[in-house]
C-alpha cells in the first residue's frame, strides 16, 4: 500500500467518525492550546520586565553606598563605623574616566510641596542635568535643570504633579514651595508612568545641592553611569571599583551593578519561569495522548472484522499497522494545528486585555507543541496499531 | 493448482483436542469447480481458509501452481493472497463507511495501482456486474443481492486464478442466491478456479466435482 494511499485512506476513517474524532481533536487542541498561551504569558512577562529594565536608560552602571554582601559582617561595623558616605566628590572622580560618557549623582528622599494653596508629600529626586538623557526621560514643558547650575533653585514637576498644582497649565515660571525652600519651576517631565514601581509623573526634581542642602547628607543614594560603549562595561566597572576603594583608603565600601546583570539575571530566571509552565502545560498534552491510544483501541476492536477483510484482500500486518499509526497521525496533527490556531486567538486576546504585556508566542515552543502533539499521538498509537496488525484474520473475520 | 499434502489443523477446546482437518490430501486442477460439503463443524470453512492463507495447518504440506506456500512468512503469504485468490463471504463483509466503488477499490489500493487506473478499473468492474448505478451507495443503502455483487466485483477485480466463496448464498433468498451462484458460475467460465463451501445441498450440486467432508476428514470426492 502507497504512503498517499494509506494516509488518504485513514484521513477517510478520521471523518467517517466525526463525533469521535472531534473529541479527540479537541482534547489534543486544548492541549496544543495550554502551551502556546502559558509560554506567551510567560515570555510576555520576560519581555515586560526586560523592557521595564532597558526603560531606565541603558549602558549603566550604578554605583550604591555599602557592601550588599549577605555572608560575613562589614568590617567596620564592629567597631561601631557606618560605612562611608558616597560623596560628590566621588562622582566627579568617576566623571573624569575616559570611557564614561556621563554620570548623574542621585538623593531620593521625600517633602511636603506646596504652591497655588495646595499642600501635598511628594518624591524628591536630587540629581544634575544629565539625569534627564542617563534615564530616558523627556520633557513636555520649559527647560530642564541646566548644566552647571546645581545652585540655582529651579525645579522640575512630575506631570500629573503639575496638573494638581497648576491645572491651567501654565507652571512654568511659577513659584513653589518645597518644604521650607523656594523654587522656581523650570519644567514639567513628559507623561510616562510607572516604571520600576514608581510613578515619575508624581516626583519632583531639584538640583543635586538643594537636595542635599535640604535633607542634610553629603551622602549620595545612587551613581547613575553611563558608559560610551556596551563592551565598556566590565572595564568601566572596575575602574570605578578601584578608584572607588582608593578613594575610600582601601575599603571596599560600595556595590557596583551592572543593568547587563541584572538584566540577564531576570531574563534566566524568566526563561525558566516559562520553560516550567510550558511542561506543565505539556502534561496536558500526554493525557490527550493518552486519550488518542483509549480511542484508537475502541477502534481496532470496533473495526476487527474490517481489519480480518483487510487481510483476506492481501493487506500484510505492515499495511494495517500504518493504518492505525496514519489515523493516529492525523487525529494529533489536526488537534495541534487546531491548538495552535486556538492559542493564537488566546494570546491576542490577553494582549488585548492587557495591552503592556506582549504575550507573542514564542516560536519554538509553537514548534515544540506541534511536534510533542504528533509524536506522543502517534506513540499512543504504536499498542493500539500493533494490536490491529496481528489480529488473526480467521477470528477477525467471525467478529471474535 | 492447488496441492495439499497430509494437512493437518487442531484447535483447542479446553484440554479436548478438535481436529478440524485430519490429514487431508486434496488436489484441485486450476478452472475446477468445486464444492465442499458438510455439516457445522466438519472441517470445510477451514479446509477453505487454509487453502486461502487466512489459516496455517498444523502440519503437512501446501502447493500453490506448483510452489511451497506453507512456510512463507506473514507479509508473502499476503501477497500470495492478494495476487491468487478472491474470498466471497456469507455475510458479505463490506466496509460500512466506504461506497460501492470505495470497496471494489480496496485490493488496487492495497497492491499499490495509481489512482487513475484505479478509477477505470472500478468503473469497469460496476459495469460488469451491473452496479453502475449504485457506486456512490454505501452498503447500508444496498439490497442483499447488491451487496454480495460488490463483494465478488472486489473480489475478483485482481483477476485471481482462484475464487473462494464460504456459504456466498447463506444470507440470500433463493431466487438472489440463484442470481449470484450463476454470477460466480460465469466467472469460472472464463477459467478462475471457483470452490464454494455450503451445506446447502441443492447448490453443491451444480459444482462438476463434489467434496464431502466430516469430522475433518474427506468422505467423498465424486466429479
Amino acid at each position: 500500500m502507497k504512503l498517499r494511499d494509506t494516509l488518504q485512506f485513514s484521513f477517510k476513517t478520521v471523518t467517517s467518525y466525526p463525533i469521535r474524532s472531534f473529541l479527540i481533536i479537541l482534547a489534543m487542541a486544548l492541549g496544543v492550546t495550554a502551551v502556546v498561551v502559558l509560554t506567551a504569558l510567560g515570555d510576555g512577562a520576560r519581555r515586560y520586565v526586560i523592557h521595564q529594565f532597558s526603560s531606565i536608560g541603558t549602558n549603566l552602571i550604578i554605583v550604591l553606598p555599602g557592601r550588599a554582601e549577605t555572608a560575613g559582617s562589614f568590617p567596620g561595623a564592629a567597631m561601631g563605623q557606618t560605612p562611608r558616605d558616597l560623596t560628590l566628590e566621588d562622582a566627579r572622580w568617576i566623571g573624569q574616566l575616559p570611557q564614561v560618557r556621563r554620570y548623574a549623582p542621585l538623593n531620593v528622599g521625600s517633602a511636603e510641596l506646596a504652591g497655588a494653596s495646595r499642600l501635598r508629600e511628594v518624591t524628591v529626586l536630587g540629581g544634575t542635568a544629565n539625569i534627564l538623557p542617563i534615564r530616558h526621560m523627556e520633557l513636555a514643558q520649559g527647560s530642564f535643570l541646566a548644566h552647571g547650575s546645581q545652585h540655582s533653585a529651579q525645579i522640575v514637576l512630575g506631570a500629573k504633579l503639575a496638573e494638581e498644582f497648576f491645572p491651567d497649565g501654565n507652571a512654568v515660571g511659577q513659584r513653589i514651595r518645597l518644604a521650607d525652600r523656594r523654587f522656581i519651576v523650570s519644567g514639567i517631565l513628559a507623561s510616562q508612568g510607572e516604571t520600576m514601581g514608581y510613578n515619575s509623573d508624581e516626583i519632583v526634581i531639584i538640583p543635586i545641592n538643594h537636595a542635599q542642602a535640604l535633607f542634610d547628607t553629603t551622602s549620595l543614594f545612587r551613581i547613575l553611569i553611563e558608559v560610551r560603549n556596551r563592551s565598556d562595561i566590565l572595564s568601566v566597572k572596575e575602574a570605578v571599583r578601584q578608584a572607588l576603594i582608593q578613594r575610600h583608603d582601601g575599603e571596599e565600601d560600595v556595590t557596583i551593578i551592572t543593568q547587563d546583570a541584572v538584566l540577564a539575571t531576570f531574563d534566566r530566571i524568566l526563561r525558566a519561569l516559562t520553560l516550567g509552565v510550558a511542561g506543565i502545560a505539556a502534561i496536558s498534552l500526554a493525557v490527550a495522548g493518552i486519550l488518542v491510544m483509549n480511542v484508537m483501541l475502541v477502534a481496532v476492536s470496533q473495526r476487527t472484522s474490517e481489519i480480518g477483510l483487510l487481510k483476506a484482500l492481501g493487506a500484510p500486518a505492515s499495511d494495517i499497522r500504518r493504518l492505525f499509526l496514519a489515523e493516529a497521525a492525523w487525529l494529533s496533527l489536526t488537534g495541534a494545528i487546531f491548538g495552535l490556531i486556538l492559542g493564537y486567538l488566546g494570546s491576542l486576546l490577553i494582549r488585548l486585555a492587557y495591552p503592556q504585556l506582549p504575550a507573542w508566542p514564542p516560536v519554538w515552543a509553537s514548534l515544540a507543541g506541534i511536534m510533542v502533539a504528533l509524536t506522543t499521538g502517534i506513540i499512543a498509537g504504536l499498542l493500539p496499531a500493533a494490536r490491529a496488525a496481528r489480529l488473526d484474520p480467521v477470528k477477525a473475520l467471525s467478529g471474535k | 493448482m492447488i496441492q495439499l499434502s497430509a494437512i493437518t489443523r487442531a484447535f483447542h477446546m479446553g484440554d479436548q483436542e478438535i481436529r478440524a482437518l485430519d490429514h487431508i490430501d486434496l488436489e484441485i486442477v486450476s478452472g475446477e469447480y468445486v464444492s465442499i460439503m458438510g455439516p457445522s463443524g466438519s472441517g470445510k470453512s477451514t479446509l477453505l481458509n487454509v487453502i486461502g492463507l487466512l489459516d496455517r495447518p498444523d502440519s503437512g504440506r501446501y502447493q500453490l501452481d506448483g510452489k511451497d506456500v506453507t512456510d512463507l512468512t506473514e507479509t508473502e503469504q499476503a501477497r500470495v493472497r492478494r495476487e491468487k485468490i478472491g474470498f466471497v463471504f456469507q455475510s458479505f463483509h463490506l466496509v460500512p463507511r466506504l461506497t460501492a466503488a470505495e470497496n471494489i477499490e480496496l485490493p488496487l489500493i492495497l497492491t499499490g495501482i495509481p489512482p487513475a487506473e484505479r478509477k477505470t478499473r472500478v468503473e469497469q468492474a460496476l459495469a460488469a456486474f451491473n452496479l453502475s448505478e449504485r457506486a456512490r451507495h454505501r452498503p447500508a443503502e444496498l439490497s442483499g443481492g447488491q451487496r454480495q455483487r460488490v463483494a465478488i466485483a472486489r473480489a475478483t477485480i485482481l483477476r485471481p486464478t482462484a475464487l473462494l466463496a464460504d456459504e456466498p448464498t447463506g444470507n440470500l433468498d433463493h431466487r438472489i442466491g440463484s442470481e449470484v451462484m450463476a454470477l460466480l458460475e460465469d466467472l469460472h467460465h472464463t477459467g478462475t478456479t471457483l470452490i464454494v463451501v455450503t451445506h446447502d445441498r441443492e447448490l453443491g450440486l451444480r459444482a462438476h466435482r463434489r467434496i464431502a467432508m466430516r469430522d475433518g476428514h474427506i468422505v467423498a470426492d465424486e466429479q
